[in-house]
């Protein structure tokens, strides 16, 4: 008897294909929504969260200025470090795995007829360090290019790509302004942070040769310090003050001249945005799911009328309640079911195309699959099934009366 | 109609009463007729006479508002829903003045869906409705829909529907009422036909002199009462 409501309920269902098609249509595009968003706002979470430890959740960045000033800012008129003060870093504050001094501007890098604008920083190896850069090409600066600031560089995978396209850049030299760099090393791809920026547009070259050919002088504008893992940032950060107020003389009532900015800020920032950004797609999807749900309802609404006399007609030949209900309970779940697995392929499709075209990791949430499911689900058996209940419930005659 | 023999169908002291207070309507004013075996009653009177109210009551798809009706003896106002379903599905079949047939739904599964619910098998359900269809004159219309049929055809497969699990009675409310005479002529012909051959017994309302012609017997129906029952010679 099973096996015969299903089939009655599968030949309704095709006998009805367009209410059947509007109704998988409603749960389709609720469960889709709902996971297609979902699965991009988690992928982008994750994704920030990601970003947020490459760029060093260990990593205290010693600029000029008052601190208040924030990261972004210049130094403005407070006295640049020099090499000293990175040295005086490393030696004297306690957990520093790298301390690495970096002077930076924006330069036009030029290479026989091609040209790109890049960012061109001074620094040496603690740099690479300091940011976990791996040369992925090539090699690092030898200590005694450091020492004599000689005209070497190591290039980011984007201005290896613009200048070079797929031929080797090692051994060539690149213009830089007036001065002439010969590429020693390219760096291991760094990938698009959070903010959308590239991460592998920069050359770097010997702080010597920075300082001397393109700077001018003898300042070193930042330093980047790693801590060691498992030592306080806070700590560290509270020494490096120490430090520096000690070296740059400045007196007991006097404010710093001087911040220490700790990337953690930074991450904290990122997890609030991405945290509102996850809120707003849920929302979105909760009124997807709303829509898809109504539809389904309407639906089933609209139709009561005619189902209601079928429902009269089946009475008359016989049928009891329980084996009318039946046949549109197991209708209801067929369709919900058939909606429900079409709306999560779809969705996890668009999930993952969604997460290709943003770069962020595809990672469903097996969770929300199923209360999005759920919920269509419930739905559509709700208003499949009650109105069916009441008009099975009719003496055969209101049932087949009905207007 | 011999004393010893219980009738078929019998209805003592029937009221049906439609709404309350003012709106008040007596569908059925105090109804009494019993309907024996293999009878080809028909059923007349004027609009709002409670023909069809009594059809109803007669075909246990309502419930009277007083009174007892007895059906093979049973009470069926101590009957639930369910052992009303069972009545119908065993011994009663319908044939409406509007067809109610199945929409977007073949004459074959139209003519099976009876059946479905009698728990027949499918290939047997299969040939019982072919037989049926055969037998109302639809051989090779089986898979049209209703839509694709004409009044006539749809009624016929309604009375292929009505006779398919091989009811103790047919009850037709206005067959004909939707059909021109030579169609009207063919349905009744059937039914004088599922009488005489297949004993089955036979109440049906019309408003159609021409058409209660084909019973033996004749009730009237006049506010929702029985004004004049008599026993005539049948046309055919
Ligand atoms: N569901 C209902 N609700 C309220 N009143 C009803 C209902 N069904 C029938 N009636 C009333 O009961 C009375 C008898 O109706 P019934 O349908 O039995 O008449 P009938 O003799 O079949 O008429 P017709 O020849 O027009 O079909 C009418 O006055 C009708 O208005
Ligand atoms: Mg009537």
């Amino acid at each position: 008897m099973l096996w015969e409501t299903i089939k009655l309920a599968l030949q309704a269902i095709f006998r009805n294909a367009l209410r059947s098609f509007l109704t998988v249509l409603g749960i389709v595009i609720g469960v889709a929504a709902v996971i297609a968003m979902v699965t991009v706002g988690e992928g982008s979470t994750a994704q920030v969260t990601k970003d947020v430890a490459k760029l060093g959740t260990n990593l205290l960045m010693v600029r000029p200025g008052q601190p208040q000033q924030g990261p972004q800012t210049s130094g403005g008129t407070a006295a640049a470090f020099d090499m000293k003060d990175v040295e005086a870093i490393q030696a004297q504050v306690a957990g520093v795995r790298a301390a690495a001094p970096a002077n930076t501007r924006t330069m036009t890098a030029i290479l026989g007829n091609e040209n790109h604008s890049t960012s061109v920083t001074g620094t040496d190896s603690s740099y690479l360090e300091a940011r976990d850069m791996p040369v992925k090409l090539g090699r690092p600066f030898y200590e005694s290019e450091l020492r004599t600031g000689a005209a070497v560089c190591l290039l980011g995978q984007t201005v290896r790509r613009e200048l070079f396209g797929s031929g080797n850049p090692l051994g060539q030299d690149l213009r830089l302004k007036t001065i002439s760099c010969r590429v020693i090393g390219v760096i291991d791809e760094q990938g698009v942070s959070s903010f959308g920026t590239d991460q592998d547009d920069f050359v770097l070259l010997p702080i010597k040769a920075f300082q001397r050919r393109i700077a001018g002088n003898s300042d070193v504008s930042i330093i980047f310090v790693a801590v060691r893992d498992g030592v306080s940032t806070v700590k560290a950060k509270g020494e490096i003050e120490r430090l520096m107020r000690e070296r740059r003389r400045i007196s007991a009532g006097e404010e710093d001249d001087f911040n220490v900015f700790d990337m953690k800020q930074i991450a904290s920032v990122l997890t609030g945005i991405t945290g509102v950004l996850t809120g707003l797609l849920s929302a979105v999807a909760a009124v997807s799911l709303l829509v898809g749900g109504i539809g389904i309802m309407n639906i089933m609404l609209v139709s009561v009328t005619e189902r209601t006399r079928e429902i009269g007609i089946r009475l008359a030949v016989g049928a009891q309640e329980r084996q009318v209900l039946m046949q549109f309970l197991v209708e209801a779940i067929v369709l919900s079911l058939l909606g429900g697995l079409i709306g999560i392929m779809l969705g996890l499709a668009l999930g993952a195309l969604g997460a290709n075209l943003l770069r962020v990791p595809f990672s469903p949430n097996p969770l929300i699959v199923l209360l999005a499911f759920g919920f269509s689900a419930m739905v559509g058996v709700v208003f499949g099934y009650f109105p069916a209940r009441r008009a099975a419930r009719l003496n055969p005659i209101d049932a087949l009366r009905h207007q | 109609m011999t004393p010893e023999v219980p009738p078929l169908m019998s209805l003592e002291a029937i009221t049906k009463v439609y709404g309350t207070g003012d709106a008040e309507v007596r569908a059925l004013d105090g109804v009494d007729l019993a309907i024996a075996e293999k009878e080809f009653v028909a059923i007349m009177g004027p609009s709002g006479s409670g023909k069809s109210t009594a059809m109803n009551v007669l075909g246990c798809l309502d419930a009277p508002s007083d009174g007892h009706y007895r059906f093979m003896g049973v009470d069926v106002g101590a009957l639930s829903l369910d052992q009303r379903a069972l009545l119908r599905r065993n011994y009663i079949g319908f044939v409406f003045q509007g067809y109610n047939l199945l929409a977007r739904t073949s004459a074959l599964e139209n003519v099976e869906l009876p059946l479905i619910y009698k728990g027949i098998s499918a290939a047997e359900r299969r040939a019982q409705a072919m037989e049926a269809l055969a037998k109302v004159g639809l051989e090779g219309r089986e898979h049209h829909d209703p839509s694709q049929l004409s009044g006539g055809q749809q009624q016929r497969v309604a009375i292929a529907r009505a006779i398919v699990g091989r009811p103790a009675v047919i009850m037709a409310d206005e067959p004909t009422g939707n059909l021109d005479t030579a169609r009207s002529r063919e349905i009744m012909e059937l039914l004088t036909r599922f009488n005489r051959d297949d004993g089955m017994t036979i109440v049906m309302v019309t408003h159609e002199a021409d058409m209660a012609d084909y019973a033996d017997r004749l009730v009237h129906f006049v506010d929702g009462r029985i004004d004049s029952d008599v026993t005539q010679q049948r046309a055919a």
